[in-house]
């Protein structure tokens, strides 16, 4: 008898891949607004299994940065640029075929190494929980560096954002 | 049956998969960006499964770092792809051929 927490992570892998397909191959629209909509609910199951594995803040952060702030980038950009002409075009049957053969060989490859590898059995009484509190002290004390550097790193992409959509390039 | 490490794989293995099928398939740059997307969210998954299963946090710090290079990486990107649309009125990829601008 699986219990709730066996369900939810069916119900929200099921949800993930099922949104995942829309987004890439919507047999319905072409339209990119629709793929975004639908890789923002992949995003969304996506957290609820960030939780269901007990990184909460993890979960928060997915919601509020990448279904918040990235796929509102990701719309704006969709509405500035008024791509009509993408829904008139079609599938082209070779790219789809190439596709299906590369993506399944690929994932075939990592499938049968999943699965082949030895049942990994964890000691189930010390599981990690990735509260804020945990996650903040081994981010500030471990991680300290990499982290002042990201702050930088965040900085370089706004300064070369601006310059890259200035009007005209000097 | 109950919820392992290795079904979160499959899970992670899978959203890869269609994550690559959109990049390989599709011919719009956005939705080519939005299943690199969906690649770096499957990794993600893998990356907080095997912290929680191992009870190591470091797992879980790099997918906080993935993130954030991810929303750096986005913006630039999104910047170049306007950048793009301006010089050749485009966001296909057949329609771009060229080097030079």
């Amino acid at each position: 008898m699986p219990d709730l927490t066996d369900l939810l992570f069916y119900g929200f892998s099921g949800l993930a891949l099922f949104f995942g397909f829309l987004c890439v191959a919507n047999p319905l629209s072409r339209s990119p607004v629709t793929s975004a909509m639908f890789l923002v609910l992949t995003i969304v199951s996506l957290a609820g299994l960030f939780t269901l594995l007990h990184a909460f803040f993890l979960a928060a952060i997915q919601v509020l940065v990448y279904a918040g702030a990235v796929m509102v980038l990701f719309l704006f950009v969709i509405m500035l640029l008024d791509l009509k002409e993408e829904e008139r075009r079609r599938f082209r049957r070779f790219t789809v075929g190439a596709g299906v053969i590369a993506v399944g060989v690929i994932a075939g490859l990592l499938l049968q190494t999943v699965l082949k590898a030895v049942p990994y059995s964890p000691n189930t009484t010390v599981l990690a929980v990735g509260a804020t509190r945990p996650l903040g002290v081994i981010l500030f004390t471990q991680y300290l560096l990499p982290f002042e550097l990201l702050s930088l790193l965040l900085l370089v992409a706004v300064v070369g954002v601006i310059l890259l959509t200035k009007k005209e390039l000097k | 049956m109950h919820a392992t490490l290795n079904h979160y794989l499959v899970v992670s293995v899978l959203l890869f998969s269609l994550g690559l099928f959109g990049v390989l398939a599709r011919r719009n740059l956005l939705v080519i960006y939005m299943g690199l997307e969906l690649m770096l969210n499957a990794a993600n998954l893998a990356l907080v499964a095997f912290s929680r299963y191992n009870a190591n946090l470091n797992g879980q710090v790099m997918v906080f770092f993935t993130i954030t290079v991810a929303a750096a990486e986005v913006s630039v990107g999104l910047a170049l792809i306007v950048a793009l649309y301006r010089k050749r009125q485009t966001a296909h990829v057949e329609d771009l051929t060229s080097l030079k601008l």
